[in-house]
């Protein structure tokens, strides 16, 4: 049933749907709302879990970690300087194997200081091993948890997850979002059941050191499980949409690109902005069409090729900057290796940095720039503020 | 495997012969039982008892980073918690995970109440990455990074009172006790786990390698440090000191000369200043602790 509520509510009544055994976390604008409601829950018992009030980010996923691997279903939530800070962990919990799922409620990363949207934190850490999901809006984002629980539990996936979704932008926004009820989440995701945990009746290790002998296998084989990740996502993506008749087989997601002649990429919440501008641009005679990516890891390359596969341009919208880099951004490099051979222009636009608002102007601007070949830049730039 | 049952740390390791650490965690696994979860930091232990894919632990185990045992042994004990399940949950980290870099993970461990034995194998210095000094080295230690040298006599601050901080946090449990007194650890490591809530146990634990002695004389040595008052074994219990052990005290001149991290003081010739300066911290701790059996002459 369609209930008008808020983007970070939908996503706290998605994680009690999953029943975590254990919830920890700590306090960071903009993911404050998801936390507080999980533990409203867990107070009035409409949670049944631990909620382990930490003092970091870095105890939070530590906390998780352990967690997990004593058997547990876990869920931890945070943005920018706190997965900043628990960046140690995330490696960690990525090469321990341990399934958790984690909330990015996207941010800018400091300095300076910014509370505000774009998605520099979520993809800095693109090469840790976590799944990240990308929500357009609140209803994705609430999916998106079901799908990135059921995945990251397969025994041959064992992966962590994390499902972003822009801070305020969704996190603070109501929305009309369809929840499933409990029977329905629990014929869809069944009760944890963990390959290996911690317990004394079966003793083993956990997180032993590996020399060269060792090492490296352990990373062929975290790399070949993202790699399964792919055919799992469209298989529990595809079970979602029988159920639900949400349907989020695709990693990525394509609006009227067919006969395009020119594609705009783009993650999260500002696929919404471009679909109206693409509408606009379409009525005005315009070929133009958007391929939203929902799963930046992994990296569904040959689903970009695919879609884009015809296209002339290609502008990617990055709300994140590869600093040093010759392409601009990080998406756009993906994309770019992903149409290599076909020749394709890709190029990458960076704005809507710190909170900066996307228009439909900026967009239609951008898929002007791309027809023209514009190199990578920056768009809305307050050019009057630059030396 | 090791036949005996009652062992849950097994030979083949790969520590140091005379290790004071490894006899620590023989000890304090033997003491805790098989219904254990080990939550390890990354150190000294943690590399020569798990080279992948070997290991020497028999009780569930689980290292993740250097600073964040306490965190971790916080979810492991939620999770079985939830579960329903009755293992006992205790970290063995080292000084330098316990003094320095893991602290605010164990403020947060003991604040909040987790019912963790946490302990902490005490051999005064960083020794995985080669004796560099941490907040637990002693007073005039020399280490690789505060070596004498012409313009210094070594490490220049006290030892961190550790165990004052957790008191102050509550805890209702808080000992120390030396790998030299083996039923005193093993006694205070049952305690511990069978006392609700967050304990806290330091095991002073000599090192032969980072400390300059001969592996043969790590028991010497841990009664050689309790003998001069550096290392007292106490008991606080709800915020009160329950017990000390009380020692018929010599000057701290004989354990310094023990070891070649003090060997500056002595030579070329005995550095009486110095020297005197580590007498005045065994004489506060005799005073504080009330360990004197007959007063120094």
């Amino acid at each position: 049933m369609l209930q008008i509520t808020e983007g970070s509510h939908a996503v706290a009544e998605a994680v009690r749907l999953c029943r975590p055994q254990v919830v920890s976390a700590y306090p960071i604008t903009p993911q404050t709302h998801i936390v507080e409601r999980l533990a409203e829950m867990v107070a009035d018992g409409d949670l049944d879990g631990e909620y382990i009030c930490v003092e970091s980010e870095f105890s939070a996923l530590s906390s998780c970690l352990g967690a997990s691997a004593a058997g547990s279903r876990v869920y931890s939530a945070t943005t920018s300087q706190g997965l900043a800070f628990m960046a140690e962990v995330v490696f960690n919990v990525a090469g321990m194997r341990q399934p958790i799922i984690m909330t990015i409620a996207n941010r800018a990363m400091g300095a300076p200081l910014n509370i505000w949207n774009d998605q520099q934190d979520s993809l800095f850490l693109r090469d840790s091993g976590w799944m990240q999901f990308y929500a357009e809006d609140a209803q994705e984002a609430t999916d998106l948890h079901f799908i990135a629980y059921k995945v990251a539990e397969k025994h041959d996936i064992l992966l962590p997850a994390f499902v972003c979704f822009d801070g305020f932008i969704l996190s603070h926004t109501f929305e009309p979002v369809d929840i499933p009820t409990q029977e329905e989440i629990d014929a869809y995701l069944p009760a944890f059941n963990p390959l290996q945990r911690l317990d004394a009746k079966k003793p083993m290790s956990f997180g032993m050191y590996a020399t060269p002998d060792y090492y490296q296998e352990f990373r062929y084989e975290i790399n070949a499980a993202m790699v399964r990740a792919k055919k799992a996502i469209r298989e529990a993506g595809g079970e979602f949409a029988e159920k639900f008749g949400r349907d989020y087989s695709g990693l990525v997601e394509g609006y009227r690109l067919e006969d395009a002649d020119t594609a705009i990429v783009a993650m999260g919440s500002v696929c919404g902005t471009i679909k109206d501008a693409v509408d606009e641009m379409r009525d005005a005679g315009e070929k133009v069409g958007l391929l939203k990516i929902r799963c930046f890891r992994p990296f569904p390359a040959d689903e970009v090729k695919e879609a884009l596969r015809g296209v002339s341009n290609v502008a990617v919208l990055e709300k994140n900057i590869n600093i040093g880099s010759r392409m601009l951004g990080a998406v756009g490099l993906e994309v770019k290796d992903a149409v290599y051979k076909s020749g394709t222009p890709v190029y990458s636009y960076v704005g809507g940095l710190g909170g900066r608002d996307i228009r439909k102007k900026d967009i239609k601007m951008i898929t002007e720039w791309a027809k023209q070949g514009r190199n990578d830049c920056f768009f809305g730039l307050r050019e009057e503020l630059l030396e | 495997m090791s036949e005996n049952t009652c062992e849950f740390f097994d030979s083949g390791h790969r520590a140091c012969g005379g290790c004071g650490p490894a006899l620590a965690a023989k000890l304090i696994t033997r003491a805790a039982g098989e219904d254990t979860i080990i939550v390890a930091s990354t150190g000294c232990m943690e590399v020569f008892s798990t080279p992948y894919p070997e290991t020497a632990w028999k009780t569930p185990w689980i290292h993740s980073l250097f600073q964040n045992a306490a965190a971790v042994a916080s979810g492991v004990e939620a999770s079985i918690k939830r579960q329903g399940r009755s293992e006992k949950v205790v970290v063995i980290a080292g000084d330098g995970a316990t003094f320095d870099i893991g602290i605010l993970c164990i403020s947060g461990m003991f604040e909040r109440g987790h019912d963790v034995t946490y302990i902490c194998y005490d051999n005064e210095a960083y020794m995985n990455t080669g004796i560099q000094r941490s907040g637990a080295t002693p007073f005039d230690a020399s280490t690789t990074t505060t070596p004498a040298g012409k313009l210094s006599t070594g490490n220049q601050r006290p030892k961190k009172d550790i165990p004052a901080i957790l008191v102050a946090h509550g805890s209702p449990y808080v000992a120390t006790t030396s790998v030299a007194t083996p039923k005193d650890l093993m006694d205070k490591v049952k305690r511990a786990i069978n006392t609700p809530g967050p304990c806290y146990i330091q095991v002073h634990a000599p090192c032969c390698t980072g400390w300059g002695f001969d592996g043969c004389k790590t028991m010497e040595m841990g009664k050689m440090a309790l003998n001069s008052g550096l290392w007292v074994n106490y008991e606080i219990v709800d915020g009160e000191l329950a017990k000390a052990r009380k020692v018929k005290r010599v000057p701290v001149d004989d354990y310094l000369k023990a070891q070649k991290r003090f060997r500056h003081l002595f030579k070329p010739e005995p550095n009486s200043d110095e020297i005197a300066k580590i007498q005045a911290i065994a004489d506060k701790n005799a005073e504080k602790y009330g360990i004197d059996i007959k007063p120094v002459k």
